[in-house]
């Protein structure tokens, strides 16, 4: 699981680092962005696993966000709660149970990942974002309705998201400061677990599917199954994701989890670098933080005007960058971001298969299974 | 039951309208198997030219629509030389899609901050006027919606079944390759297509925001999306199904609003939802649509 080549843990050991002794340089602004980044990336991650690997393109990733969140707040809201629903558990037992019950949501509509592929299957997801509203209006007791309802927070002993006053190592462990640590722990443990099944039989199978689906076939790969697997993990990440979402934000609004939610995580994917876990966090990170910081910053910046005021709007602005980033990366550099970062990456922290990849052949120096398909167009369409 | 008739007539004319915007998407994606995701922005676009130049230019309706027309047209054929030829020269046809999300993205916020919170009327000739249609009180310009799809339908229909072009394009969708060495053009192809099809969007887009609805405001993008079920549900590659699915989400949209007091213990925004959940019913039984090619591949 650790085995990373050369001399790269070096590197990962000082980021390590620059996470742990961030918040105690960092303003609480930065702290809550760091936090609701990490947690957007978790469900960044789970896309990726879904769209980049297997390619199968989802946009009802805030569906499943949506149940991770209100499974939480329903599993840790106390019990007597009068007409909301509410099991009155421990709120670090409902983070798990909360995956669970998404990645239960994910199976049950994973027969629709295996019959309906790529774009199409997209936008099939898309109407789970319609329904999903639909039912999280309709389901008052559990999601509280137009209004929304509050997510209880998260206590880990003497810890708790609603801030403590305990100090570790003299760093007094606050709201913001305790949502940073619990986002970047686990946020690492996913990109870990993510690495080294990408890295097995799985991963490898997702790859052949992509490529070739025909010839993965061929070979004994169970397509159907393996696009199965990829749609019920993809959930349980979008589960996690939600869950801790739920908790920074403290209040669950149905309207939240709409379109421009879906078309966000779409964005964080392409735009991060399509395949790959690293890719995803940067995606993530720039989406959730280029609002939130030209909203902060607007009026020194030309031409962005403060909100409600003159000029255009910084979430308009930001919107229509992470729109153009889209295009810009998709023509110019399908790698995304985490290629362009790459180039900066001093030479000997590299992989030795770090280098830039052709046209057809994947990020992890896996076989070009493409290759084998040359000139056998994957989806031929029957003449009417 | 004459209540059912009304709903059912008026279902059938929103549908007329949704077929003429999926008709555009499936004329693209013959043409260059993109799904164009930013199809609905586009009418959006072709829409608030159409308004803008009445509303704020004091132009005639029948100078405005033309030049929302034409204007979009040329969008089209933008996006199509200049976003999509990097694509079509790589193939990367999946990621071309993902693309005209980004667009949508950019064009849909662009439009709503320009759109704000205004209500703009497109100076449309029939106004708020009714008349009788089979015994139903059919407002006019619902009437002149029906009537216009239905004539721009068939055209489209003979059109890409006989025409030079319409067999051109129907081989450039079932095999580039073999299309561009018997002398199909397909840049011309694909330019013509995405022109016809902007155009095909605005001309929807200004029944869209004619009464009953009171004029382009920012919910029309939101309506507009229904197109893609529509397409969806109709197959992606079939003009047919473009018309059969158009009319199946107009009615099920209109009677789902209609019977909303008989379907309340499903909730009150159940009607938004409807389309979408026929949209995945249909998925599920028929991946392809309904008059779909269905892929097929054997191991």
């Amino acid at each position: 699981m650790f085995k990373l080549g050369n001399r790269r843990w070096i590197l990962w050991a000082i980021l390590g680092l620059i996470g742990l002794g961030l918040p105690s340089l960092l303003g609480s602004f930065w702290l809550q962005l760091g936090s609701l980044a990490f947690a957007a990336a978790i469900g960044a991650i789970g896309l990726m696993l879904l769209f980049g690997r297997v390619g199968q393109l989802s946009l009802g990733h805030p569906f499943f966000l949506a149940i991770g969140a209100y499974s939480y707040v329903w599993i840790a809201s106390p019990a007597d709660g009068g007409d909301s629903w509410g099991l009155g558990w421990p709120s670090l037992a409902a983070i798990p149970i909360a995956v669970v019950v998404t990645a239960l949501a994910g199976l049950l509509l994973s027969p629709l990942s295996s019959r309906v592929r790529g774009l199409s299957l997209g936008l099939a997801t898309l109407s789970l974002i319609f329904i999903g509203i639909w039912l999280f209006y309709t389901l008052e007791p559990l999601t509280g309705g137009y209004n929304g309802r509050n997510a209880p927070a998260l206590t880990i002993g003497p810890l708790s998201s609603q801030g403590s006053n305990v100090a570790i190592l003299g760093l007094p462990i606050g709201r913001t400061e305790f949502l940073w640590y619990v986002t970047l722990i686990l946020l690492v443990l996913v990109a870990l677990f993510t690495s080294s099944l990408l890295n097995s039989r799985v991963g490898r199978a997702f790859a052949a599917i992509r490529d070739a689906e025909v010839h993965a076939s061929a070979l004994g790969v169970e397509a159907a199954r393996y696009r199965a697997i990829a749609f019920t993990l993809s959930s349980a990440y979008a589960g996690l994701g939600g869950a801790l979402l739920a908790i920074i934000i403290q209040r669950v609004v149905p309207d939240y989890w709409g379109l421009s939610l879906s078309l966000g995580y779409l964005a964080m994917v392409v735009i991060g670098g399509m395949r790959s876990v690293v890719g995803a966090v940067l995606g993530a990170v720039f989406v959730t933080a280029l609002p939130a910081v030209l909203q902060r910053y607007g009026e020194s910046i030309p031409f962005v005007g403060s909100a409600g005021g003159t000029g255009i709007g910084p979430s308009v602005v930001a919107q229509v960058l992470y729109g153009a980033s889209v295009i810009v990366i998709l023509i110019f550099e399908p790698e995304g971001l985490v290629r362009i970062f790459a180039r900066l990456v001093p030479r000997r922290f590299r992989r030795h298969n770090d280098a830039p990849p052709t046209a057809i052949e994947p990020v992890d120096g896996e076989p070009a299974v493409s290759q084998l398909t040359a000139g056998h167009p994957s989806a031929p369409l029957a003449p009417e | 039951m004459s209540e059912f008739i009304s709903l059912f007539i008026n279902g059938l004319s929103v549908g007329a309208v949704y077929a003429l915007i999926a008709l555009g998407i499936v004329i693209i994606f013959k043409a260059t198997e993109v799904i164009n995701f930013a199809h609905p922005s586009l009418l959006i676009v072709g829409t608030l030219i159409v308004a803008t130049a009445h509303d704020s230019f004091g132009m005639s309706f029948y100078l405005a629509a033309p030049l929302g027309i034409v204007v979009t047209a040329l969008i089209g054929v933008v996006i199509d030389r200049v976003l999509l030829e990097p694509f079509y020269r790589k193939q990367a046809i999946l990621a071309a899609g993902i693309m005209t999300i980004g667009l949508s993205i950019v064009i849909d916020t662009l439009t709503t901050d320009q759109i704000g919170a205004k209500i703009i009327a497109t100076g449309d000739p029939w106004g708020s006027s009714h008349t009788d249609f089979f015994g139903t009180a059919l407002p006019l310009s619902r009437l002149a919606a029906l009537v216009t799809a239905i004539v721009l339908l068939i055209a489209f229909y003979f059109w890409l079944q006989r025409s030079d072009f319409g067999v051109g394009m129907r081989a450039a969708a079932d095999d580039p390759e073999t299309a561009s060495l018997m002398g199909v053009p397909l840049r011309r192809v694909s330019v013509v297509a995405w022109a016809l099809a902007s155009a095909l969007a605005v001309v929807a887009g200004i029944f869209l925001v004619a009464y009953p609805s009171a004029g382009l405001d920012v919910t029309v993008s939101s309506v507009a999306l229904l197109a893609i079920p529509a397409a969806i549900v109709g197959g992606l590659d079939s003009t047919t199904g473009a018309v059969v699915g158009g009319l199946a989400i107009g009615l099920t949209q209109v009677l789902a609003l209609g019977y909303q007091d008989e379907l309340a213990f499903l909730g009150r925004s159940f009607s938004q939802a409807a389309p979408y959940i026929l949209m995945l019913i249909v998925l599920i039984i028929r991946p392809a649509g309904l008059f779909g090619t269905k892929e097929v591949s054997r191991v």
